[in-house]
């Protein structure tokens, strides 16, 4: 187990931690910024274009977007059940809870990899193998640019996110976090959720849009 | 003497998850009601409250340090900022898309 001093440049490890938190909160601060910016040229899109928008849209899989949602919701549940572990020094139980999420995040992943795999099966990748319907022209490959950047940059921020909880299922194996000292899961944590809440507007702006 | 819990409890985000999980069902809902433009806004509505949700409970901006919320709050508030000025070019152009 790891020694309970702060780092030199912080008084206690109680500010060490919350330095950490607000560190982590800054970045996030500029993620809303990304992906909000990206989100930003899909409403300029849509305004645009509504109906060819809507159109192109339709042929999202509904239930892969509904699937993940679910299982991404379902592992901030699990990420912040890990934390409250970690705070009351419950190792195995943290343990347990860090795999859950990592194993919904691989969920999630393969899910999308398999709607990936659908969506070029029917000739939707821009570039590829992209055939535009006549209801959706011009306008229906700006849809799918749109579905891959976005779903390409958000499960990138997901892998990572796997890695991070891997990374700490090691720390907590070598004894590194205890009830004392959590800052970095507490970090890690704030992370995941965030990718949970971009999934969170990414879902209606990607699978409902058409089917309204 | 028993020591103050450092956090909520379970039940608390349980119940958190529940709502997140209903509202999921109720954006699906609304998009096969024929409800036309009002969908869209029933659907981000749901989502900014499923993002409060997750903001305050799971992200625990609810707690110590207070500060959290002047670094949360800024990366909306510059998101707004790029949104209005972004609009006020777009909303002012004329023949466009063309």
């Amino acid at each position: 187990m790891r020694s309970l001093y702060p780092e030199t440049q912080y008084a206690t490890l109680s500010q060490q931690g919350e330095t950490a938190q607000l560190g982590m909160w800054v970045f996030i601060a500029t993620e809303t910024l990304f992906f909000g910016a990206l989100i930003f040229t899909y409403f300029i899109y849509r305004n645009a274009y509504p109906k060819e928008i809507a159109e192109a849209a339709k042929d999202s899989v509904l239930w892969c977007g509904s699937v993940n949602i679910g299982i991404l919701l379902t592992s901030s549940l699990t990420m912040v059940l890990a934390i409250d572990a970690a705070a009351d020094g419950r190792r195995r139980s943290l343990r347990n809870w860090l795999r859950a999420t990592a194993l919904l995040g691989i969920a999630f992943i393969c899910i999308k990899g398999f709607e990936w795999f659908l969506d070029y099966s029917s000739r939707e990748v821009p570039s590829v193998n992209f055939i535009i319907k006549p209801q959706e022209a011009p306008a229906g490959e700006l849809f799918w640019i749109f579905y891959f950047v976005a779903t390409g940059l958000h499960a990138l921020h997901l892998t990572i996110g796997i890695g991070l909880i891997l990374y700490m299922l090691w720390r907590v194996r070598r004894g590194d976090l205890t009830p004392a000292y959590y800052a970095p899961l507490e970090v890690v944590g704030l992370y995941w959720s965030f990718v949970d809440t971009v999934w969170i507007f990414l879902y209606p702006t990607i699978y409902l849009v058409g089917r309204s | 003497m028993k020591a103050a819990a450092k956090h909520e409890p379970a039940q608390l985000y349980v119940a958190a998850w529940l709502v997140l999980i209903l509202l999921t069902g109720i954006s699906v809902l609304s998009a096969f009601l024929g409800i036309g433009v009002y969908a869209p806004a029933i659907q981000y509505g749901i989502a900014a409250t499923q993002a409060a949700i997750v903001f305050v409970l799971f992200m625990r901006l609810k707690g110590p340090p207070s500060l959290k919320w002047i670094f949360a709050g800024s990366g909306f508030f510059w998101l707004m900022i790029l949104y209005g000025l972004s609009m006020t070019d777009y909303a002012s152009r004329r023949g466009w898309p063309s």
